[in-house]
């Protein structure tokens, strides 16, 4: 069984893509070569653009099941608007109209269940594809992408996390910012859940909030501090209060913080942030030899 | 003809709401005898389509026109596929009366 480790923050901004892409390096280097990063922010996903040498080598589709409903077999009797808790059925009797919207339709089967008629039958609309990137030797990254124009991120990350292109010894979740759905999607699905904050007021905020969120989940999580020298004592003082474990403080330098901008966060890593990272490594591979 | 006019709550002295698909009611005036009637969005606080929702219920109402403060590209598609009229009013101070006897003094039914 892979060690499934994910990578989330509550706000935005924090570094859950840096940690993610610079974890990916020191696991290679430390633990296993088979380690891959599934990118689950569907919405915007970026962790590609931090590797030169892969490039997109494959993609396969994500469908959705969607009802459509054959006026000539309906009898307009309404259940199916009855049993939809996401008001995507539409039927108007009196002038013989019945529609399913896809914006609206979660799939989840309760109208075909409820037609008397069986007058519903499903068909398949892309939502979003995976893509696999690699190079001659290995496929390191799979990456979600949802179409847009649609609202199922949660679907597109659990095709994305179950599939078979993800059959490393590690896989790193690189997950959505927040604390919504698609968040949940994301980390309930990890073993393990690495919570990335900065020390500001409103990075102390939303951690609170992906506390509460990963101990609802019952899952065991650890803080890295990003940014770590910015004065700000509060988090460090909540998490201690809380008994919660500090993975890494990772210092802030304005020469890494530019090699990220450029897109090349794995070259020239600056020393103190070299050791905080080597520090984590060592510290995770006695956490996850649990797991595996 | 039948002029709905989405209200926030069910009396001809309520103001206009601007939301039409979580309106609180839709007040249906009848143009041809100049009766009106509130009719309750038992959708207002759905979870999802509450648009698509609200357009289903004027379509099944037998209006051809619309007033809301703007809606939603669900419930624009809706409506668009029955060829409802949509009007959009930006002013929520007025009531559901000066509305009507706007309209009225108009005589713009058509």
């Amino acid at each position: 069984m892979p060690i499934k480790i994910a990578v989330a923050s509550g706000k935005g901004g924090t570094g859950k893509t840096t940690v993610t892409v610079t974890l990916f390096h020191y696991i290679k280097e430390n633990i296993t070569s088979k380690v891959q990063i599934a990118d689950c922010d569907v919405e915007e996903p970026n962790s590609s653009i931090f590797f030169d040498d892969l490039k997109p080598i494959e993609s396969k589709e994500v469908l959705q099941m969607i009802p459509s409903i054959n006026t000539d077999r309906c009898s307009f009797c309404k259940k199916c608007v009855d049993y939809c808790e996401f008001n995507a059925t539409v039927v108007i009797p009196g002038v013989g109209f019945a529609e399913v919207n896809s914006a609206l339709c979660h799939s989840c089967g309760a109208c075909l269940y409820a037609c008397p008629e069986d007058a519903l039958t499903e068909k398949s609309h892309a939502i979003g594809q995976l893509i696999k990137f690699g190079n001659n030797q290995e496929t390191p990254l799979i990456e979600g992408k949802l179409k847009v124009g649609s609202a199922m991120q949660t679907m597109v990350i659990n095709h994305l996390v179950n599939d078979d292109w993800l059959n490393g010894d590690i896989i790193l979740y690189d997950a959505p910012p927040g604390t919504s759905c698609s968040v949940v999607s994301t980390v309930s699905q990890a073993n393990y859940i690495i919570l990335v904050t900065e020390p500001t007021p409103f990075g102390l905020h939303d951690l609170k909030l992906m506390i509460e969120l990963v101990r609802k989940l019952n899952k065991p999580f650890g803080v890295i501090i990003n940014k770590a020298d910015k004065g700000f004592e509060e988090t460090n003082t909540y998490l201690m209060s809380e008994g919660i474990e500090i993975l890494a403080e990772i210092p802030f330098r304005v020469d890494y913080a530019s090699s990220y901008a450029q897109g090349s966060i794995l070259k020239n890593i600056p020393g103190d942030i070299n050791a905080a990272y080597s520090k984590l490594i060592s510290n995770l591979k006695n956490k996850w030899v649990h797991y595996a | 003809m039948k002029i709905a006019i989405t209200s926030t709550n069910n009396s001809l002295d309520s103001t206009f709401d601007l939301r039409f698909g979580r309106a609180a009611y839709f007040c249906i005036f009848n143009t041809e005898d100049l009766s009106t009637e509130f009719i309750e969005n038992k959708n207002v606080n759905t979870k999802s389509g509450a648009g698509n929702k609200a357009a289903q219920t004027i379509i099944e109402s037998g209006v051809s026109r619309v007033i809301s403060g703007d809606f939603g590209p669900k419930a624009k598609d809706m409506l668009n596929k029955f060829k409802i009229q949509m009007v959009m009013l930006d002013d929520d101070s007025k009531t559901i009366s000066s509305i009507i006897e706007q309209l009225k003094s108009n005589n713009n039914y058509a």
